[in-house]
């Protein structure tokens, strides 16, 4: 069996989400593969368009849902570009899931703080709708979600129906605000100063900006949350998704087998590397 | 099993027997100014009389004043180049109305027996096993040419001057991975090969040709060169807590110095025997119905390595050069449970301006921070 052979998908919807965000529903075309074909949140398929070139994406829908697949996708390097031009019905190849997934069982129980940043995170908003699905089985869920400038909020009516939800609450901020803004200003870590935390009960799901989770990370754990409570989403340059090709690595850590989700104190004195 | 003998003379006769069984004999064959592995095809085209003198940044071909086989030490060439291709077509794809069908490629069947490999390389070779042959995944054309491969060790009877096996403990001698293992002796006008099989396939060639036992005498002289060869060793390294002194140095000046000499040309990756990384390239042909993927060997010197939108992860020459050598010496460890480095010293001969990683973790270690 070829590993790097990819299946064939259908583009079965296509919506504009925001700004250079769409969202592609997708649909495995062969039956038997479809119907194997099973994911966790948090990981991710390798996406082919014909002649272009392959790229991972986080699959962003619920994984009780494996027959139509989601994924988010930033157009913002030559294959995501060409991925998100391509019109409904389009084919494209999809070879996955892969990497490690939100811990979401060990959260069952626990208050969920979702700790996001920079332009739409689809790892996140997958979990969020994961969680509210199914909130029955969770405590309270924070939603903390820094932007840069309040234009780069591109999911503002998620998040303002996220806040409608019971026992969810909803934390935004902005570096550089207009006037219109009406929510905190500064970095994201500086929500973590006014939102309370039952630091006994709580799991961290982080993503976004690396400088960003690394700040986080070190506030959250001033707050009294251990590092192995805290889990971040990386993201690397993957060319196989398989540890063959070598350019995801991250100290010891393959991002696309060991990742893309790790729990903190596994990757903490990673992210402190300076490689500037 | 006991050592057997085979004299110079009747070497040819192992080339024949491995031909007859279907290998294609790759080994060591001078080109362009230095000694490579290519195809051979009998023992003429080994290069006989010749050896070379390395150093950081050096290669020199040099006379020697016998007719030695073997009496050279590794070339810019590993067998990675057989087993792990530079370039290879993962599979294909053909447009068709409303879509495209998927062609998968046939794998590699090409039988290679390789000849002269070096205790290093065996070592190498056993690296790459654990990154390719591992869990969860498997890749099919690795497993595919290491599957059909013969191999015919050589203990080195001569060391390089960027050699280190000995501070490494891959060498100089083959003590696994072998069909059968050459050590070559010239002793006056005796010119002979003491041989041990390694495998029940390494028996059946040994016994369809011509050899002998050998004597203690034999045995003795085999012993003496491998450990003549262990004494000339050109470099050495400390490996005594190699992953905690790099880990606890991340931050150390001489990562600064080594940038500074460093031109990220990516030439000891590319003649490193475990370096592993690929990239893929994706081509399509003029009428635009027909794309390939293909990988290729590629570098974390590379900008491009690392590059997520928005830039490289590590952009400057200082980043790159300390992934590489951390990867070689210490995260390859907890990765793979190995060192990915072997000691064969391509890196510093092959460096255009000779960086020597055993003076770099020398200079680490003296100064930890």
């Amino acid at each position: 069996m070829n590993p790097y052979l990819p299946h064939l998908a259908r583009i079965t919807d296509r919506r504009h989400e925001a700004r250079d965000v769409y969202s592609l529903q997708l649909r495995l075309e062969d039956r038997d593969v479809r119907n194997a074909y099973a994911f966790r949140p948090g990981q991710f398929n390798m996406l082919y368009v014909f002649g272009v070139g392959e790229i991972p994406i986080s699959v962003a829908s619920d994984p009780d849902e494996p027959e139509s697949l989601c994924h988010t996708v930033r157009a913002v390097g030559h294959v995501s570009r060409k991925l998100v031009e391509l019109p409904k019905q389009s084919q494209i190849g999809l070879r996955g899931p892969y990497g490690s997934s939100w811990p979401l069982e060990d959260a069952r129980g626990k208050d969920v703080i979702i700790v996001t940043g920079g332009l739409g995170c689809a790892p996140a908003i997958s979990t969020i709708d994961y969680i509210l699905r199914r909130h029955e089985n969770y405590g309270t869920l924070k939603i903390l979600h820094g932007v840069k400038t309040p234009k780069d909020l591109v999911y503002r009516q998620r998040f303002q129906s996220w806040a409608r939800f019971p026992r969810t609450e909803v934390y935004l901020t902005s570096d550089e605000p207009n006037a219109k803004w009406q929510h905190p200003v500064g970095m994201v870590t500086e929500l973590f100063r006014s939102v309370k935390f039952n630091v006994d009960n709580s799991i961290v799901m982080m993503c976004g900006p690396e400088r960003m989770m690394r700040n986080a990370g070190g506030v959250l754990l001033e707050r009294g949350i251990p590092a192995d409570r805290i889990y971040v989403a990386m993201e690397r340059n993957m060319k196989c998704a398989l540890g063959f090709c070598g350019h995801c690595q991250l100290g010891a850590e393959f991002v696309c087998k060991d990742g893309p989700v790790f729990r903190y104190d596994r990757i903490q004195r990673l992210l402190a590397i300076n490689e500037a | 099993m006991s050592s057997s003998v085979i004299e110079q003379a009747d070497l040819q006769s192992l080339f024949d027997e491995l031909v007859r069984l279907g290998y294609r004999i790759a080994g060591p064959a001078l080109r362009e100014g230095a000694i490579v592995y290519d195809e051979i095809r009998r023992v003429e085209d080994l290069p006989a009389g010749w050896t070379d003198s390395q150093d950081g940044g050096s290669y020199r071909l040099k006379r020697r004043d016998d007719n030695a086989l073997f009496g050279y030490a590794v070339g810019p060439h590993s067998w990675k180049k057989f087993l792990h291709p530079p370039v290879v077509r993962l599979w294909s794809a053909v447009r068709k109305e409303k879509g495209f069908d998927v062609i998968d490629e046939e794998l590699p069947h090409t039988r290679w027996a390789f000849i002269g490999v070096r205790s290093c390389d065996l070592h190498a070779i056993a690296t790459q096993d654990r990154i390719f042959l591992g869990s969860p995944y498997t890749d099919p054309i690795y497993k595919a040419n290491r599957e059909n491969i013969f191999v015919v060790a050589v203990n080195c009877g001569h060391a390089g001057g960027t050699c280190f096996c000995v501070s490494m403990n891959t060498g100089p001698k083959a003590t696994f991975g072998f069909d059968l293992a050459l050590t070559e002796i010239l002793e006056g006008t005796r010119h002979y090969f003491v041989v041990d099989s390694g495998t029940p396939e390494g028996n059946g060639v040994l016994d369809r040709i011509p050899h002998r036992a050998a004597t203690n005498d034999d045995i003795g002289l085999s012993e003496h060169v491998i450990e003549r060869t262990r004494q000339q060793m050109g470099r050495q390294m400390d490996t005594s807590g190699i992953k905690e002194l790099l880990y606890q140095n991340y931050e150390h000046p001489r990562w600064n110095n080594v940038a500074a000499r460093c031109l990220a040309c990516a030439n000891c990756t590319m003649v490193c025997p475990t370096c592993f990384c690929t990239t893929v390239e994706d081509v399509s042909d003029l009428s635009g119905d027909h794309a390939e993927r293909w990988r290729k060997w590629d570098s974390c010197f590379t900008m491009d390595f690392s590059y997520v939108h928005g830039g490289s992860v590590r952009p400057s020459i200082k980043g790159r050069y300390r992934q590489w050598m951390i990867h070689k010496l210490a995260t390859w460890i907890d990765q793979f449970g190995t060192s990915g480095c072997v000691g064969c010293g391509r890196c510093i001969t092959w460096c255009p301006v000779g960086i020597d990683l055993t003076e770099e973790v020398r200079a680490i270690r003296e100064t930890p921070q």
